[in-house]
C-alpha cells in the first residue's frame, strides 16, 4: 500500500498542485459544454463531487476484497450506481436544473475523474482518507466550473448567477447580479470556442501563478510543473 | 486454481452488480413519486401561465387529446390541451412545432381562447444560437410577448409575418429565420384552430398515460 498522505497534502493536491481540470485535464467535456452561466457549472460540479465522494469511499472500502482482475468493471458498476442515484434525486429535489444539465448528469459515468481517483487513489488508501480525497478533488473541479461559468455568463450575457432558483430555491432570485439591460454581451464566450479559450487562460493564468511562486521562493525546488502533468486515463 | 479464481472474480461482480441495482431500484422508489409530482407541476405551471388558473376549472393536464395535422402543426402528433370554465371551452393549447428554425425545430405552446385571440405563446425547446435566435424564450427578451391577444383578423392575414417580409411581427437583432419560423408555426395553429375548433372540444380526453408529453 501506497504512503498515506497527510490530508493537508489531499486538500492542496485537490485545490491546485494536481486539479483535476487544471492541471490533469480530466473530464473536460462536460465542462466546456456547461459552463454558458455560473449556476450550471456549480450544479455539474456539486453532482459530480457528491458522485465522486461516494464512489471513492465505497472503492476504498472494497479494496481488499475486490480481485484485480475484475477490479475495474466493480469500480464502474459502483460508478454507474451512483450517478443514476444521484441523477434521480436531481430529478426529484432540483427539478428545473436536472432540465438545464440534461444529459450531462447521467455522462458523470463517463467522467474520467471519477474512474481516475478510484484507481489512482481510492483503491490504494484507507475509507477516510479516500473520502477526503473525493471531496478535494471534487471541490477543485467544481471552483474551475463555477469560475469558468462565471467569467463566460459575465462577459457573455452580462450577469452573474442567473437562474439561481433552481440550485438554491425560490429566495435566490435576488442573487442574480446585472450589468445593466445596455449590455449585450460577447456572443463568442456563450458558444463552445469561448469554452475552450475561457479554460485555456484559466490554465495560463495558474501557470503563471505557479512560476512567480517558485521564482519567489529563494532557490526553488520547483514543485509544479509548469505544463500540464500526464492524464492516468 | 484457475477456475476456481474465475468463480470468485464472478461471484463478486454479481454481486455488486445486485448490490448497485438495489441501491438504484431503492432511490428510483423513493424518488419516483416527487418526479411525477414534479413533472406535472412544472407542466402545470407552464399551462396556467397561458391559460390563467381562474379562467378554467378543469384539470387541464388531464383534460387532452392527440391531433394529427403534420401540415399546420409542423409534426404527426400534436398534443392539446383543453381548458373549460363550467363545462364550456374556453381554451386550447397546442403543442405546435415549428418545422423551420435556424437550427432545428421549435417546439412551441400555443394558447387560444375560443374566440380564436392568442392567449400566449411559449417556447417548449429550441437550439436556436443563443444571444441571438433564444431570445424567442420568453426568460431572455419579451419578444414572445409581442403575439398576445393577437388573432387571425388582427392583424390581418396577410400581415402574419416579420417585418421584413412586410409583416407586422418584429424580427429579433440578427436573427431574423428563428422569429420567421415562430410566427409562421403560430399562424399556421390558428388556421388550424378556426377549421377544427368545435371538434377539438367535442372529442373525449385521451386516457392518462397514452401519449404523454414530456418536455
Amino acid at each position: 500500500m501506497a504512503p498515506a498522505p497527510s490530508y493537508g497534502k489531499i486538500f492542496k493536491d485537490g485545490l491546485w498542485t494536481n486539479n483535476q481540470s487544471l492541471v490533469a485535464l480530466l473530464g473536460l467535456c462536460p465542462l466546456l459544454a456547461v459552463t454558458t452561466n455560473t449556476v450550471n457549472g456549480l450544479g455539474l460540479g456539486l453532482a459530480t463531487m457528491a458522485v465522486l465522494v461516494l464512489s471513492n469511499t465505497v472503492v476504498s472500502l472494497i479494496r481488499q476484497i475486490v480481485r484485480p482482475e475484475v477490479r475495474l468493471p466493480v469500480f464502474v458498476l459502483v460508478i454507474a450506481s451512483f450517478v443514476t442515484a444521484v441523477e434521480l434525486a436531481m430529478q426529484a429535489y432540483f427539478h428545473e436544473l436536472h432540465k438545464v444539465l440534461g444529459i450531462f448528469i447521467p455522462l458523470i459515468v463517463t467522467n474520467c475523474v471519477i474512474i481516475g481517483r478510484a484507481e489512482a487513489f481510492a483503491s490504494k488508501h484507507a475509507p477516510a482518507l479516500a473520502l477526503a480525497d473525493g471531496i478535494a478533488m471534487g471541490l477543485g473541479m467544481t471552483a474551475v466550473l463555477a469560475v469558468l461559468g462565471a467569467l463566460r455568463e459575465i462577459i457573455g450575457q452580462g450577469t452573474l448567477l442567473a437562474q439561481a432558483h433552481q440550485l438554491f430555491g425560490e429566495q435566490a432570485r435576488a442573487m442574480e447580479l446585472s450589468l445593466g439591460s445596455d449590455f449585450h454581451g460577447l456572443l463568442i464566450t456563450i458558444l463552445p470556442p469561448g469554452a475552450f479559450l475561457g479554460l485555456g487562460f484559466l490554465i495560463a493564468l495558474k501557470n503563471v501563478i505557479d512560476q512567480r511562486t517558485a521564482r519567489k521562493a529563494a532557490q526553488p525546488t520547483r514543485e509544479s510543473a509548469p505544463g500540464p502533468a500526464p492524464s492516468t486515463a | 486454481m484457475i477456475r476456481h479464481r474465475m468463480l470468485i472474480a464472478g461471484v463478486l461482480l454479481g454481486a455488486f452488480g445486485i448490490a448497485g441495482s438495489s441501491l438504484v431500484a431503492f432511490t428510483h422508489e423513493r424518488t419516483a413519486e416527487r418526479i411525477a409530482a414534479n413533472e406535472r407541476e412544472a407542466m402545470l405551471a407552464l399551462l396556467h401561465a397561458l391559460v390563467p388558473a381562474q379562467s378554467v376549472d378543469n384539470d387541464m393536464l388531464t383534460d387532452r387529446i392527440q391531433v394529427h395535422s403534420p401540415r399546420l402543426l409542423g409534426s404527426d402528433a400534436t398534443t392539446v390541451y383543453r381548458g373549460r370554465l363550467d363545462g364550456a371551452p374556453a381554451a386550447a393549447v397546442l403543442t405546435t412545432l415549428a418545422p423551420d428554425g435556424y437550427s432545428g425545430p421549435i417546439k412551441l405552446l400555443v394558447a387560444v381562447r375560443r374566440d380564436g385571440t392568442l392567449s400566449g405563446v411559449r417556447v417548449l425547446s429550441q437550439k436556436e444560437t443563443p444571444g441571438l435566435g433564444d431570445r424567442i424564450e420568453e426568460d431572455k427578451s419579451d419578444w414572445i410577448h409581442g403575439f398576445d391577444g393577437k388573432s387571425l383578423g388582427k392583424p390581418p392575414l396577410e400581415k402574419w409575418g416579420v417585418k421584413r417580409d412586410g409583416g407586422a411581427f418584429d424580427q429579433l437583432t440578427g436573427a431574423t429565420i428563428t422569429p420567421r419560423a415562430v410566427v409562421r408555426a403560430v399562424k399556421k395553429t390558428l388556421l388550424y384552430y378556426r377549421d377544427n375548433a368545435d371538434q377539438l372540444f367535442q372529442q373525449p380526453a385521451s386516457p392518462p398515460g397514452k401519449g404523454q408529453e414530456r418536455s
